[in-house]
């Protein structure tokens, strides 16, 4: 072996190999597994069908998410409440089922535990460094910011880590993606990793595995490191690392599933020695100044569409290349949008606060310090706020943030993924214009017909307060 | 799974760009809990437009799909391929899909097919009138006009194809190296073992808030 120096990336895959197969190919150990219930059916029949039993229940963990309503689960008395649609009742019933039958650990639609599998993974202490984590959802990249190589897999794969704990990989190329400086006021992790995409385009880290680095990323929260790397995919990564550093060992300690004693401070050893080495060389790199980044959100139907709140719909001639111009035409005919209108003009009558990409207690702190004070504009029809678990929730309600939140007219919900992709009962009607923290903005994503700008908990809370999309800095500044 | 040696006929002369799985199945088909039918549900947008390539008689039952730039892009879910699959798609030529989608499509036995925007653009103007032909052996896309493109896959991913086998079982027969390389794991990073140093980890309701 060389001692030539390593990216994260390469260390991780090292460790995981289990064997070389020809032409490249490798058979890589897998650590840990998190199943859902949208995802997993399949394989779970899969495996009943030719006799299989999982290699190891121990390293996975299921919970119930993307079907859930959000909307009260147990009744006065404490009774659960039924679930009306009958293919989302007929699914959540099936991974109850499954997880007896097989023995998967489980958290219950009524434990205070349950939230969105990438919410879940790292408040449990799940996700760990320099592990590999797999789970039936692209947004597994979120796992990345703890330094864990984590993507998401279909369905036959979830089958063949249920069966052998391992996958058939390729090894990836590496893209570093650096933003140095230091971010402006009013300026989040949202938007950071909005401007990225928007700048290395939808499909620009197609085969590449990114590595966030530079003094930014280095101060963010840990929090805000799951929400730049859970967009990973957005950008067509499907994996998006940050080295472990104090940060993450802080956040990590003494969660439930994370090592103690002994056994952490070894793991701490071995952690500490994953960051890329000085000197390691990526296959591509990437640049941004922070003070370039402005509070920024999507104008199109697909996540690369980002331009600064200060910004103008664009008209679709200024792209140079063709199929993009055809692309910008048809987005801006479904979004209702002409070009040269400024983002601040437009009425939105819809705001969701919540996924997994902004779900987590310091997202809702970000929203509830914007909101206090204020109340949501009559034009908004709805405005949502679903905390990305049942624990997020009960610290939310300790600090005193729900009520902030339905003193102001948002509707206070239970833990799921909801409105980031509407398979449960919450969705944008047709025609209508939702201000969302989600991260996808697609045709149909919210419902059918509905128009999707993302944005930042803080950036979604002012155009509640305000009704339309707003510069957050504003209202900052004028209730500073 | 069926081997794949040759996929020919019609083709879908669709070229659209960045084609999300939320456009190839939408969510609300994701209730369900078996593989079959999701064709029923494949391009429900494209499909509620008049005029659209799918309801397209001359294209009915095509298994060529030429698509765009970044094909499959989005979410994980294998409904995507399941659906391509039930309407009878064997195989997608774009320039470049996502990468978890072309691996969802390769495990249902449909072949992406990487070729560059020019061919792309000419294959879409061939599938509006003749067959194309994808083979796998010889590794080319042709035409009746003597066009050839030639494409690559990842050797293991087309020798599965060919043969038509199934990766769960070859991977179990390895399942000496993969006990060797846990009982390793076990010595090196034990903390790897969910809740180590802990009494074990207990999962159960404790009420709901
Ligand atoms: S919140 Fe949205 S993106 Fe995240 S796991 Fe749920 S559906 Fe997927």
């Amino acid at each position: 072996m060389s001692n030539a120096p390593r990216t994260l990336y390469e260390k991780i895959w090292a460790n995981h190999v289990v064997e070389r197969r020809d032409y490249g190919t490798c058979l890589i150990y897998i650590d840990r597994h998190l199943v859902h219930e949208v995802t997993s059916p399949q394989a779970f029949s899969g495996l009943r069908a030719a006799g299989r039993r999982l290699r190891r229940p121990d390293l996975t963990l299921a919970v119930p998410d993307h079907n859930l309503p959000t909307t009260a689960r147990v009744d006065a008395s404490g009774q659960p409440l039924p679930i009306s649609d009958p293919a989302s009742a007929g699914q959540l019933s099936a991974l109850r089922a499954n997880v007896a039958e097989f023995d998967v650990p489980y958290i219950d639609a009524l434990d205070a535990r349950q939230g969105i599998v990438h919410v879940v993974g790292p408040e449990q202490g799940f996700t760990l460094p320099g592990t590999t984590l797999v789970c039936g959802d692209s947004h597994t990249s979120a796992h990345g910011a703890l330094g864990a190589l984590a993507f998401g897999i279909g369905t036959s794969e979830v089958e063949h880590v249920m069966a052998t704990q391992t996958l058939l990989l390729a090894q990836s190329k590496t893209m570093e993606v650096r933003v140095d400086g230091t971010l402006g006021f009013g300026v989040s992790p949202k938007d950071v990793v909005l401007a990225i995409i928007g700048k290395i385009g939808a499909a620009g880290g197609t085969g590449y595995v990114i590595e966030f680095t530079g003094e930014v990323i280095r101060s963010m929260s840990l929090e805000g490191r799951l929400t730049v790397s859970n967009m990973s995919i957005e950008g067509g990564a499907r994996s998006g690392l940050i080295a472990p550093d104090d940060t993450t060992f802080a956040y990590l300690k003494g969660r439930p599933m994370a090592p103690k004693g002994a056994a952490w401070d070894k793991a701490l050893a071995y952690w500490r020695s994953l960051p890329s080495d000085p000197g390691a060389r990526y296959d591509a790199t990437v640049q941004l100044q922070a003070s370039d980044i402005a509070p920024s959100l999507t104008w199109g139907t697909s996540p690369e569409d980002v331009v600064p709140i200060t910004g103008a719909v664009p008209d679709p001639e200024s792209f140079a290349d063709p199929s993009k111009r055809v692309a910008a035409q048809k987005s801006l005919d479904y979004m209702g949008l002409t070009p040269g209108m400024r983002m601040q003009d437009v009425g939105i009558e819809h705001v969701f606060i919540g996924s997994c990409t902004n779900s987590r207690i310091e997202d809702l702190r970000a929203a509830a310090a914007v909101v206090k004070g204020h109340h949501v504009a009559d034009r908004i029809r709805q405005a949502l706020i679903v905390p990305g678990s049942g624990l997020v929730k009960r610290q939310a309600e300790a600090e005193g943030l729900d009520r902030i939140f339905t003193e102001a007219g948002f509707e206070w919900r239970e833990p799921g993924c909801s409105m980031c992709l509407a398979m449960n009962p919450d969705k944008v009607p047709a025609g209508e214009r939702c201000a969302s923290t989600s991260n996808r903005n697609f045709v149909g994503r919210q419902g059918p017909g509905a128009r999707t700008h993302l944005v930042s908990p803080a950036m979604a809370a002012a155009a509640a307060v305000t009704g339309r999309l707003t510069d957050v800095r504003d209202l900052m500044a004028a209730d500073a | 799974m069926e081997p794949v040696r040759q996929v020919e006929g019609r083709a879908y002369p669709w070229g659209a760009k960045n084609i999300d799985t939320d456009i190839i199945i939408p969510a609300h088909w994701l209730k369900t809990t078996t593989r079959e039918g999701l064709g029923r549900g494949a391009f429900e947008t494209v499909r509620a437009q008049p005029g659209n390539v799918f309801d397209d008689p001359r294209y009915a039952g095509a298994p060529v799909l030429v698509a765009g730039d970044n094909f499959g892009c989005g979410s994980s879910r294998e409904h995507a391929a399941w659906a391509l699959a039930d309407l009878g798609i064997k195989a997608v030529i774009a320039p470049s899909f996502s990468d978890i989608f072309s691996g969802n499509a390769f495990k249902n036995g449909i072949v992406p097919v990487v070729l560059p925007q020019d061919a792309v653009d000419r294959l879409v103007e061939v599938a509006k009138t003749d067959p194309i032909t994808v083979d796998l052996e010889t590794m080319t896309v042709t035409t009746p006009y003597q066009d050839r493109f030639t494409f690559t896959l990842d050797p293991f991913r087309r020798q599965c194809l060919l043969e038509g086998l199934d990766e769960i079982g070859l991977t179990l027969a390895q399942d000496t190296a993969i006990s060797k390389y846990e009982s390793g794991v076990a010595q090196a990073r034990p903390w790897t073992s969910v809740g180590a140093g802990d009494e074990g980890v207990v999962v159960e309701g404790t009420g709901r808030t």
